[in-house]
């Protein structure tokens, strides 16, 4: 099994590579346009601000195939900024057009908190439909969406109030927390992510 | 609701963790990816690596230690050390680092911070600050170089500044109370704490859970310790366990 790994720019790759390899899912990590939308797994990454994401995935001419993918519902799992760039706009890089597959806009955390976020959250997964089970996620970030887009279905976590964690419809699976890096909980996400398998109830 | 974190931390030379007191008569403490493993299993948020050698050699040894740490890990990594500009970081990043620190380099040339940040993102750019006692009270002075270095800097000015420079966390270690295990510096903790509002890791001092309880209410986000781990005097999962009875939220 392989996956492509979209490269945009500076990214911790070493680390989504390395959590691939462990869940037995080859990482390519490309920025070919003809190998995304053949690739049967797609990972968009990103770390570093929405404006340099957007440039990357512009600068490719890769914004085109990932809406594509996205909007059919194709196997596609987004990675914090790679979450937010499927948005409208951010209030990070105010005048940059993001994918605008979803119809929602990223906002920064409210005073009162420290931002960036960084450490463990509880990412609470209600809904019968979700992709993994509660538990402990690594979060680095200082934007979110305060509320879910309408069609997508959601999970929640408490930083400040309720923010938007993760976003899934059809086998396009959109996380604001990094399971990469979220220990063996995020190593299974990705693995029933790669192969739909359906979360068994406890 | 955000957990505190608990982070063990290795000095790296030549590929094996070496640890000292106030940065000097270094002693071998083991193999960064056997207690990589070790700490991950035991409930560690997170790692740090810093890597201790000043020479080129030593510069390609940390990256395979890097490398080799972050194929058997899950959890983030951070990696500073003699990171100069941002060739440097980009070599860590790739190599597996999650998030770059910065220190000397960012004290003698404060607008690397802005270059790292604005390239890598904030949330990637981690700033050492290793600070000493200055003999007005509740008042703190950068050390740069391993302590041999004064700079004269203020250290909550510098963590301001370096904030809105683009440094995404402050990594405070007291100098004064690194490798003594007698405790944080919880006045600086405090003090540092209500300047800024980036995360704080409070460094230099630990020998217990109790100690941490205390950062943890002088208002770190996370404690960071080296020796009581690396020797085995306790466990991440034992520190855990006393920080939760005392009502701490921690990832279990």
């Amino acid at each position: 099994m392989r996956a492509c790994v979209v490269r945009t720019g500076v990214a911790n790759i070493a680390s989504i590579a390395a959590a691939l390899t462990r869940c037995e899912i080859e990482p390519v990590i490309t920025n070919d346009r003809a190998a995304i939308e053949d690739a049967e797994l797609l990972v968009l990454p990103g770390v570093g601000s929405f404006a340099s994401g957007m440039r990357a995935i512009r600068d490719a001419g890769l914004d085109g195939v990932i809406i594509e993918r996205v909007m059919s519902g194709r196997a596609t799992l987004a990675i914090c900024l790679g979450l937010q760039m499927l948005a409208r706009e951010s209030e990070e890089s105010p005048g940059v057009e993001g994918l605008g597959v979803l119809d929602a806009s990223v906002t920064r955390f409210p005073e009162g908190v420290r931002v960036p976020q960084f450490g463990w959250n509880c990412v609470a997964s209600e809904s019968d439909t979700a992709p993994f089970e509660s538990g402990y996620a690594y979060f680095a970030n200082s934007y979110r969406f305060a509320t879910a887009p309408a069609g997508w279905d959601a999970a929640y976590t408490d930083y400040a109030g309720a923010f938007v964690s993760a976003l899934w419809r059809g086998r396009v699976l959109a996380c604001q927390f990094h399971p990469e890096l979220s220990g063996p909980w995020g190593l299974r996400l990705i693995r029933r992510w790669a192969r739909a398998e359906e979360v068994s109830p406890c | 609701m955000l957990t505190r974190r608990v982070i063990p931390c290795m000095d790296v030379r030549g590929g094996r963790i070496v640890k000292g007191v106030r940065f000097a008569g270094l002693r071998d403490a083991g193999d960064p990816v056997e207690r990589a493993i070790a700490y991950e299993e035991q409930g560690a948020d997170e790692l740090v690596i810093l890597d201790i050698s000043a020479t080129s050699e030593g510069r390609g040894a940390c990256l395979r230690t890097v490398a080799a740490v972050r194929a058997a890990l899950s959890i983030p990594l951070t990696v500073g050390g003699g990171v100069r500009g941002f060739d440097d970081a980009l070599a860590l990043l790739e190599a597996g680092a999650d998030k770059v620190a910065v220190n000397t380099a960012a004290v003698e040339r404060p607008v690397l911070l802005t270059e790292l940040s604005q390239r890598v993102g904030t949330q990637c750019v981690v700033l050492a600050m290793d600070v000493a006692s200055s003999e007005d009270v509740d008042s703190w002075e950068v050390v740069t170089r391993s302590g041999t270095v004064r700079t004269g800097l203020d250290a909550l000015e510098w963590g301001v500044r370096a904030q809105g420079l683009g440094a995404g966390e402050i990594l405070l270690t007291s100098w004064d109370r690194d490798g003594t295990r007698q405790g944080y510096d919880l006045a600086l903790l405090c003090a540092m704490s209500r300047r800024v509002r980036v995360p704080i890791i409070a460094s230099g001092g630990a020998d217990s859970s109790a100690h941490m309880l205390d950062a943890f209410r002088a208002g770190a986000d996370a404690v960071l310790a080296a020796s009581i781990f690396h020797d085995g005097d306790t466990t991440v999962t034992e520190v855990k366990r006393s920080l939760a009875s005392a009502g701490v939220e921690v990832r279990s």
